[in-house]
C-alpha cells in the first residue's frame, strides 16, 4: 500500500485543527473533560481483569495503558466506553459517576483496534453518523464531517467505501468519526496495532499532534511500549489487573518502580548481585560486577537478588583478561549494543558508541562496569 | 438452481492471451461431464416442452383456478418472508452478539424441520393448532415459517459471520445510536446479501411445496398444478413451465441486484448458502 500516504498530511491537519472552533476544545486543555477510576475490579470466572484499579486523568491530558496482553487494559478501557460493567468501583467522568449510563449516552469516541467503519457508508457518512445520531441537519452534518475528514488528510477520499481504503486511511477515518461528536473523552483500543511499521509511526504522530490541538482528554490502550512511551503524557503499566506504575515515560524509563516494570519498559539486564553489609548515605548497599553502589529504595532488604541496570548504564572496554567475552554485537546507528557472555554464563547486553564498538568482534575479551550510581534491586529471578 | 451460485473466477474475464491458453487446456472428460449434467437438467424441460405444445401456453392463463392458486402462492411467500424475517433476523444476531455458545444448538434445531418429514410436521401441527386458525390460510404461512427457518438461519448466520458484528454494534452504539437504530442502519444494510439470499430460498420454498399445502386443503399454486393434471394434462405442464420461468427470472433477478450492491460496498458474492466473506483489506 502507499508508503508515503501521510505525506503532506501534517500542514493540512495543522490547518484545519486551528480552523475548527466548534469543537470547543481548541482553546486547550482547561476546557477539557477530567476521569476518574476509583477501585474498579472486574472478574471473568476465577480470573480478576481488573484488581482495585484507580487512576486519575487530568483535563486534556493522554494517559496510555501499557502491559501485556491480558493484563485488563483493554477491560478498563470498555468499562470506561461503557461496554462492559465493573462488579465494583466507578467511574467518574468530571466528578460525576457514569457507571449507570449506557455507552450511546456517554459521549465517548472510540477507535477499535480491528477495522471498525460501516461498510455500507462511505467515509463521509461514517464520519457524519454520530452527528446524525445527534440530529445535527443534513447540510451541516456534511461540512462538519468534511472537516473532520480534511483534519485527518483524506478530504479527497470522502466518497470512497471503506473496502476501498487503505489500512492507515481506515483508521483516519475512524478517529475523523470519534472526533466528529466531540467527545468528551477520546479512547483509543490498540488502533495502530493492525497497521504497518511505517503507517503505524505517521498514525502516532498525527494522533497526538491532533489529540494536543484539540484538548481531548484521552485514554490509549496498547502493548506497544515504544507507542506509550512516545505518545502519552503519562503511561500506565499494568500487570494481573493492578496498575505497577503511573508516570511519564521518562521517569517510568529511568526510575522503574519494580523489576515488573523495568523489564517491560526498554531493555533491562539482569546482574546477580550482593546486598551489602553497610548502607551508604542511608541507603543500603549492592554489590554488582564487583563494584559497590548504593540499592535504588524499594527493593529487597534480604535474600538473594539481582541487580536490573539498562545497556546504556553498564560500560565495556576490551581488555585482555577481562570478565566476560564479546558474543555478539548489532549495529544500532550511532550505538552498537554488544552481547557480552560474563563469567557464571551471565549475558549482558551494553551499549557503546560505535566507533568504540569496531574493536570489539565476537571472542574479544572485555571488561564490563558499572558507574557509581543508585541501581535497582529485584528478587533474584529463578 | 445451480445457476445461481455465479463462480467468482469466472466473473472477471481473463486477459485475451490467457483466454486462449485455458480454452485450449479446457480438457474433454469436462465437456462430457457438461453434456451429462446438461442432458439430465434440460431433457425433462424439453420433454415437458414437447408435452405441452405451445397452444397450451396460450390458454394457461385464462384457464380457471390459475390465477387464484398463483396469487394465494405469492402472498404466501410474502407473509413467510415477511414473519421469518422479523424473527429470525434479530435472533441471529443476538445469538451472535450474547449467546455466541448457544449457536451449536441452534444450528442444530433449524436443522430439524429438514430432518423431520413434512407429513410428520403437519399432523403435529394440525393436532395442536387452534381451530380459528387452521380453517384460514395463514395457518399455512405459519408452517412455511417453520420449514424456511433452516434456510434462513444458514443464510443469515453466514452473513453475520463475514461482518464483525461485535465492533460495528460498539463502533455504532458510542456514536450514540441505539439497539434499533443500530440494527436498521448498520446491520440490516451489511446483512443484505444475507437477507436476499434467505428471500430466494424462502420463495423457492413456498412456489414449491406441496405436501403441506395439500393436507392443509389450501389450492396453492403446486396443489392446483397436480388437481389441474387430471383435467388436462398438457395446460398443468405448460403451467409448470411457466412458473420455473417466472421462478427463475426472480431469483437470476434478485441475484444479480445484490451482487452489484454488494459489489458497490465490497460485500461478498450472493449464493445460495454461504456468503464470501469480504476480501481481507491490506494497509
Amino acid at each position: 500500500m502507499p508508503t508515503n500516504e501521510l505525506a503532506g498530511n501534517e500542514t493540512t491537519a495543522a490547518k484545519a485543527a486551528t480552523g475548527i472552533a466548534w469543537t470547543g476544545g481548541a482553546d486547550g486543555a482547561h476546557t477539557g473533560t477530567s476521569v476518574s477510576l476509583r477501585s474498579l475490579t472486574r472478574a471473568f470466572g476465577a480470573t480478576r481483569a481488573l484488581d482495585e484499579m484507580s487512576l486519575d486523568i487530568a483535563p486534556g491530558e493522554l494517559v496510555a495503558l501499557l502491559g501485556p496482553s491480558g493484563c485488563g487494559k483493554t477491560t478498563a478501557l470498555r468499562i470506561v466506553a461503557g461496554f462492559e460493567f465493573a462488579d465494583s468501583g466507578e467511574v467518574l467522568i468530571d466528578g460525576r459517576d457514569v457507571s449507570a449510563v449506557p455507552a450511546s449516552k456517554r459521549d465517548m469516541g472510540m477507535v477499535f483496534q480491528s477495522y471498525s467503519l460501516f461498510p455500507n457508508m462511505n467515509a463521509l457518512d461514517n464520519v457524519a453518523f454520530g452527528l446524525r445520531m445527534r440530529k445535527v441537519g443534513g447540510m451541516d452534518r456534511r461540512k462538519r464531517a468534511a472537516e473532520l475528514l480534511d483534519m485527518v488528510g483524506l478530504a479527497p477520499q470522502a466518497g470512497q467505501y471503506p473496502h476501498q481504503l487503505s489500512g492507515g486511511q481506515q483508521q483516519r477515518v475512524a478517529l475523523a468519526r470519534a472526533l466528529a461528536i466531540e467527545p468528551r473523552v477520546l479512547l483509543l483500543d490498540e488502533p495502530l496495532s493492525a497497521l504497518d511499521a511505517k503507517v503505524r509511526l505517521q498514525l502516532r504522530e498525527q494522533i497526538r499532534t491532533l489529540q494536543q490541538r484539540l484538548g481531548t482528554t484521552t485514554l490509549f490502550v496498547t502493548h506497544d511500549q515504544e507507542e506509550a512511551l512516545s505518545m502519552a503524557d503519562r503511561v500506565g503499566v499494568m500487570r494481573a489487573g493492578r496498575l505497577e506504575q503511573v508516570a511519564d515515560p521518562a521517569e517510568l524509563y529511568s526510575r522503574p518502580a519494580t523489576a515488573f516494570v523495568a523489564e517491560f519498559v526498554g531493555t533491562m539486564n539482569r546482574l546477580p548481585a550482593e546486598l551489602g553489609a553497610q548502607p551508604i548515605n542511608g541507603a543500603s548497599s549492592v554489590t554488582v560486577l564487583g563494584t559497590t553502589v548504593p540499592a535504588q529504595p524499594g527493593g529487597p532488604d534480604s535474600g538473594p537478588v539481582d541487580a536490573l541496570i539498562r545497556p546504556e548504564n553498564l560500560t565495556v572496554k576490551a581488555a585482555a583478561g577481562g570478565n566476560g567475552i564479546v558474543t555478539n554485537r548489532t549495529f544500532l546507528g550511532a550505538v552498537t549494543r554488544v552481547a557480552v557472555r560474563l563469567s557464571g554464563d551471565t549475558e549482558v547486553s551494553v551499549d557503546v558508541a560505535s566507533t568504540l564498538a569496531l574493536e570489539m568482534a565476537p571472542g574479544t575479551a572485555v571488561e564490563v562496569g558499572l558507574p557509581a550510581t543508585p541501581v535497582l534491586v529485584a528478587p533474584r529471578a529463578s | 438452481m445451480a445457476a445461481l451460485t455465479k463462480d467468482p473466477g469466472t466473473a472477471t474475464a481473463p486477459p485475451p492471451s490467457a483466454a486462449g491458453t485455458r480454452r485450449r487446456s479446457f480438457p474433454a472428460w469436462r465437456w462430457v461431464i457438461l453434456l451429462l449434467a446438461g442432458i439430465y437438467f434440460l431433457l425433462p424441460l424439453y420433454a415437458a416442452l414437447r408435452f405441452a405444445g405451445f397452444k397450451a401456453f396460450g390458454s394457461v392463463f385464462t384457464t380457471q383456478g390459475f390465477g387464484s392458486a398463483l396469487w394465494l402462492s405469492v402472498r404466501l411467500a410474502a407473509v413467510t418472508w415477511l414473519i421469518t424475517m422479523v424473527l429470525m433476523v434479530p435472533t441471529t444476531i443476538y445469538v451472535h452478539l450474547r449467546l455466541p455458545g448457544v449457536r451449536r444448538l441452534l444450528e442444530t434445531i433449524t436443522i430439524l424441520p429438514i430432518v423431520i418429514p413434512p407429513v410428520v410436521l403437519i399432523i403435529g401441527v394440525l393436532q395442536v393448532m387452534p381451530l380459528a386458525l387452521r380453517s384460514t390460510v395463514w395457518m399455512l404461512a405459519l408452517e412455511y415459517v417453520v420449514l424456511a427457518m433452516p434456510f434462513a438461519y444458514r443464510a443469515l448466520d453466514a452473513g453475520l459471520r463475514a461482518i464483525d458484528v461485535k465492533t460495528l454494534t460498539e463502533a455504532s452504539g458510542s456514536l450514540g445510536a441505539g439497539w434499533l437504530t443500530t440494527m436498521w442502519r448498520v446491520l440490516l444494510p451489511n446483512l443484505r446479501t444475507a437477507v436476499l439470499s434467505a428471500t430466494i430460498l424462502i420463495v423457492a420454498l413456498v412456489l414449491g411445496e406441496f405436501t403441506m399445502a395439500s393436507l392443509d386443503l389450501q389450492q396453492t399454486f403446486p396443489v392446483w398444478i397436480v388437481l389441474f393434471d387430471q383435467e388436462n394434462a398438457q395446460i398443468s405442464v405448460a403451467a409448470s413451465i411457466f412458473a420455473l420461468l417466472v421462478t427463475w427470472l426472480f431469483l437470476m433477478l434478485i441475484t444479480v441486484v445484490a451482487t452489484r450492491q454488494s459489489r458497490r460496498t465490497g460485500g461478498g458474492e450472493v449464493t445460495l448458502f454461504t456468503v464470501a466473506p469480504r476480501e481481507t483489506i491490506g494497509n
